[in-house]
């Protein structure tokens, strides 16, 4: 016994060390990666955003250099705080916050002492800053934007937060991400892909050289530049006869599936949101909710699409055969169904054919046609579905699937959809208002305008889009595949007439519009909407909206307008699309006398109605709001005109 | 009669082998923890593992210096060797060098000695000569105090130079009084009292003083002849002297120990409830310790590679090439390295325990059972520091951590057993 204690001694202590040696490094071991090993430093390289430019080759969107002031809590010596703070024009109750953070985050580590100086304000930091042991800069790319316009479409970026991180591994704190627009849904390809070095560091962080001589060291590859589809003139020209509107304009090629123009109003200047100041200003946008410049009106905006829809019920009823190019059917001054009245103001026994119908807005040639097809079937419940399936392969009622960060679906309805309010019997008198795109149907303007696309291609549509080109990349498929909708080619030149007519009849909805030289297709539209106020439903002024194409022959594009409270389709929406096509065709304009009258016009005093806390009139009780011309906005129509001589 | 080349192959080629693989690996080691990814130049003189090359290159001369030796010479001279060695730490006193708080060394020219190194080959060379004399007894008092005092003259030497890790060393000698027939009581004593030592840090006074009483019953009730109502007072008595005992610990620990010691166990036992609090304690006072772990967790099953670790490299662990070397063989070497020199040091023990046994003077067999006894000390405290697993002594693991005085040390430890062994064939 005596002889074996210390061998079984030896022995024991030689298993328990095996054992201890088990659990550091086999069992608790996670993971050998250089990536989470902290004797290694990962200094990341970042890339050059890819820059931005519109349809032309115009450059929108590139970067600029921004300054952070970094600070090494533990190198930091007695310093002048009052001198300190005004070059960082920071207070000194924000100087300690912000050391007093960097301290707890570490103090022998970076942190951001202040992100994002501007290029003056480094200037004059940076001959003072060597008296500031422990502060330094370092150098980021902010983007620049070269226009004020398309906010909504350019979109902004920023700092990922904690959600970034966790979906996608790549970001790391104080990375930038996309935010809005075309930042968000080309972010991978334009941010490229940063770049690490690995470096090797001893116990006091010191930097003591490369990490096996830069063997895993990546570099970084620069962001692609993007084309968008966007005509930066258009937009330009867009934006300003939206001033003092609500409301969107979206432009697209029919050819292409192109979006020419995307306007949202009310706008903000997107060189807004960069650097320092872009969470003071972000959250001003964000707070406004009554503006709502950051909801972008011509994608998201969901509204009753009224009389354009009117096209729909004509090409349905065409398709399913149950009215005829040269069918007349009877105004009574509107539409008598169940013990119910629709309105109209064709006048008595006024015998309208599509045609007709179309150039006169007839409700009561609507209803009638929507409910045959409704009754075609052998009920209305199998005939909305068929009603349902054509109007949805105009893309209405979902999303278009396109390359666009945000969006709505809208609404057109099937039977199921009924299924609630009418369990058991369905007639097709029951949602009747669907005839003249009220009721329950419900679209964005950006599907109106690819209605129209649509309707302008004679049967198929492409998916709208952004992206014009990629550098070294080719496009979706899905943007150059033609969709088909439902309903044949033919039917289409009596529809397509009629809305030529619209222009060129006197009878014409948009007779007073017309463009010389031009073919314009269009229909008026004019939407009853409302608001709660003080808990009551309140009427307020109807929303302008205005749909066409041009030329007749070959379209070069399809334009939907929407302008909230703007009141008949032809008043604001309609002449506003007169001026953008003209535009758009010809790099100028003739109605010289729409463009002073849209300048002029504001409709400020209608949207602060429901806020103003008294009782307000609407709709023809209205007055207009007439305004100075902006002398800015006139001086960027000249230069935009200018360049098109060039 | 034994021709003279004969003799040569009486070497025990095993251990020599052993002792040759660790001192080569370990100087591997030396190489990674003195660099800092620069180019080797394995003769860089002015490198650490420069030096230890020297160092290995030197002790081969020693080897054949301890070889050549008449045997003999080792018994003879051992009681002059010990007087010397204990001079030449007496000396320290006046000519010692202070280097990091502990005034071990004589500075030489450019070269430092460390003299308590060699004192532990003085220590087993005269416990071995005293136990192996014939009148010695150590079933007796007075001769048992007679071996505490040849133990304790090095032990409070060390100790007054403020190298307390080398001082513990001399706690080795305790496996091979136990072997030689020290009374299994003070076996008992020894572990009773390191248990209720810990016990009572850790658990405080009360439940340390109910299991101590409990133990001592059991043991006497079960063990012991009498009867049971004379065998009361003396439960209470030896009871009571293990719970004084455990206060005195207690005492010591908050009011005597110095502070860095204290919070060394203080980690060890996670005796701080607070855990931000044992955390902070972490990363100030076992700064080393946390280093050290991490790196060889950071090894993982196969190592990061020869020169690869990024914590050796980074000099993430101070006085990584000398004390805590383990964690250089933990982070590049992985789990397959750092079990494979576990192994081959319990190997070479063994084999010297195994060799111990079979000598035939009691002389050679106490110096073989001291020099496994010693090793074991070292390999027990230093690896188990760098492991977490005991509190922080600062005692260099042998053969491997770097330094001349003790790599010679070592040498001329094993190698005068070597020599004992080889010999062992001319003894009767």
């Amino acid at each position: 016994m005596r002889k074996l204690l210390l061998a079984f001694c030896i022995v024991l202590v030689g298993f328990v060390f095996i054992g201890r040696l088990f659990y550091l490094q086999v069992y608790s071991n996670n993971s050998n990666s250089i990536l989470n090993d902290n004797a290694i430093r990962k200094i990341y390289e970042y890339p050059k955003r890819g820059f931005v430019y519109d349809r032309n080759g115009q450059l929108l969107v590139a970067n600029q250099p921004s300054y952070d002031v970094m600070v090494i809590p533990r190198e930091v010596k007695t310093l002048d705080t009052l001198e300190f703070c005004g070059l960082l024009k920071i207070t000194k109750e924000d100087f300690l916050k912000k050391y007093n953070r960097a301290k707890r985050y570490s103090s022998r580590l970076p942190s951001v002492f202040v992100a994002q100086l501007s290029k003056e304000d480094y200037a004059y930091l940076q001959e003072k800053l060597h008296k500031y042991k422990g502060f330094y800069t370092e150098i980021k790319a902010l983007r620049q934007y070269e226009t004020a316009i398309g906010a909504n479409v350019l979109g902004d970026i920023g700092e990922v937060n904690q959600r970034d991180i966790k979906k996608d591994a790549y970001y790391k704190l104080g990375d930038l991400i996309g935010r809005q627009g075309i930042e968000v849904s080309y972010e991978k390809i334009l941010r490229g892909r940063k770049g690490v070095k690995y470096i090797q560091k001893d116990r006091f962080n010191r930097n003591i050289g490369n990490f096996k001589n830069g063997k895993y060291d990546k570099l970084p590859i620069p962001g692609k530049d993007v084309n968008i589809t966007i005509d930066a003139k258009l937009q330009e020209y867009g934006e300003i006869l939206m001033r003092n509107k609500r409301g969107g304009i979206i432009a697209i090629e029919p050819s292409t599936g192109e979006i020419l123009a995307m306007v949202a109003a009310p706008t903000y200047n997107p060189n807004d949101l960069v650097g320092r100041k872009r969470s003071k200003n972000f959250t001003k946008l964000y707070n406004d909710s009554i503006a709502k410049p950051l909801f972008n009106r011509s994608l998201q905006g969901v509204y009753e699409p009224g009389s354009p829809f009117k096209l729909m019920n004509a090409l349905i009823g065409l398709q399913e055969g149950i009215i005829t190019t040269n069918e007349k059917i009877t105004c009574q001054n509107g539409y008598k169904y169940g013990g119910s009245f629709m309105k109209c103001h064709c006048g008595y026994n006024v015998r309208n054919n599509v045609k007709d119908a179309i150039v006169k807005s007839c409700n009561a040639f609507f209803a009638t046609t929507y409910r045959r097809i409704l009754d075609n079937k052998d009920n209305a419940s199998l005939g909305i579905n068929v009603w349902s399936n054509h109007v949805k392969s105009f893309g209405l009622g979902n999303f278009l699937n396109n390359d666009l960060s945000v969006g709505q679906k809208g609404l057109i309805p099937d039977r199921k959809y009924y299924e609630n309010a009418y369990p058991k019997e369905f007639y097709s008198s029951y949602t009747i208002s669907n005839a003249i795109g009220q009721g329950e149907v419900q679209t964005t303007p950006i599907q109106l305008a690819n209605m129209v696309a649509a309707i302008a291609n004679r049967g198929f549509y492409y998916t709208p889009h952004i992206v014009k080109a990629i550098k070294g990349e080719s496009l979706d498929k899905k943007f150059t595949t033609p969709k088909y909708t439902s309903i044949d080619k033919k039917h289409f030149e009596a529809v397509i007439e009629g809305m030529h007519r619209v222009y060129t009849s006197p009878k014409g909805t948009a007779y007073s519009l017309r463009v010389k030289d031009i073919e314009i297709c269009g229909k008026t539209g004019t939407v009853q909407n409302y608001a709660i106020i003080d808990s009551v439903k309140t009427d307020l002024t109807d929303h302008s909206i205005f749909v066409a194409f041009a030329p007749k022959e070959n379209p070069k594009i399809a334009i939907a307008v929407f302008v909230e409270n703007g009141y008949f389709g032809s008043r604001f929406a309609g002449r506003i699309t007169s001026l953008m096509i003209e535009q758009y065709l010809t790099g100028t304009i003739t109605r010289q006398d729409f463009e002073d009258w849209i300048l002029t016009h504001s409709l400020e005093n209608e949207y602060a109605k429901p806020y103003s806390g008294k009782p307000f009139k609407i709709n023809k009780q209205t007055e207009y709001q007439v305004v100075e011309k902006n002398p800015i906005d006139i001086e960027r129509i000249k230069i935009l005109r200018q360049k098109i001589n060039d | 009669m034994i021709r003279e080349t004969d003799r040569h192959f009486k070497f025990d080629w095993i251990a020599i082998l052993l002792f040759f693989s660790l001192a080569i690996f370990g100087w591997i080691n030396i190489i990674s923890a003195s660099q800092s990814g620069e180019e080797i130049h394995l003769l860089d003189f002015t490198k650490s593992y420069g030096k230890q090359l020297i160092f290995i290159g030197l002790s081969l001369f020693l080897i054949l210096l301890l070889l050549s030796v008449d045997s003999k010479f080792y018994e003879r001279f051992s009681s002059i060797i010990y007087v010397i060695s204990m001079l030449s730490l007496v000396g320290l006193f006046i000519f010692g060098k202070n280097v990091n708080g502990a005034t071990s060394w004589y500075g030489i020219g450019g070269m430092t000695i460390q003299p308590s190194e060699f004192a532990k080959v003085a220590t087993a060379l005269a416990i071995a000569k005293y136990l192996s004399d014939l009148n010695t007894n150590i079933k007796q008092l007075k001769h048992q105090i007679n071996i505490v005092i040849i133990l304790l003259i090095p032990a409070f030497l060390i100790l007054m130079q403020k190298d307390a890790g080398s001082t513990l060393v001399y706690g080795a000698f305790f496996f091979v009084l136990y072997r030689e027939g020290l009374p299994k009581l003070y076996l008992q004593l020894g572990t009773l009292l390191l248990f209720s030592a810990i016990l009572s840090l850790k658990f405080g006074i009360i439940i340390t003083s109910i299991l101590i009483t409990i133990a001592v019953t059991i043991k006497i009730l079960f063990f012991s002849a009498k009867k049971i109502r004379k065998r009361i007072p003396k439960i209470i008595a030896i009871s009571a002297i293990y719970i004084g005992f455990a206060f005195a610990v207690g005492y010591v620990f908050t009011n005597l120990l110095p502070p860095h010691q204290k919070d060394r166990i203080t980690i060890w036992l996670s005796l701080e409830k607070d855990p931000i609090k044992l955390e902070r304690m972490k990363k100030l006072e076992a700064y080393n310790l946390n280093e050290s772990e991490k790196a060889i967790s950071s090894g993982g099953f196969t190592g990061k590679g020869f020169l690869d670790g990024t914590r050796t490299t980074g000099k993430f662990v101070p006085e990584q090439h000398t004390d805590y070397i383990f964690s250089t063989v933990g982070e590049e070497w992985g789990f397959l390295g750092s079990a494979a020199v576990v192994i081959v040091f319990v190997l070479l023990m063994l084999r010297v325990l195994f060799l111990a046994e079979r000598q035939k003077t009691t002389f050679s067999r106490v110096y073989g059972y001291s020099v496994a006894a010693i090793l074991f000390f070292h390999f027990l405290i230093n690896i188990g520091m760098v492991m977490g697993l005991i509190p922080t002594i600062g005692i260099p693991l042998p053969l491997f951590s770097y330094g001349g005085s003790g790599l010679w040390g070592f040498t001329i430890l094993l190698f005068i057993f070597i020599k004992l062994d080889s010999n062992r064939i001319n003894e009767w």
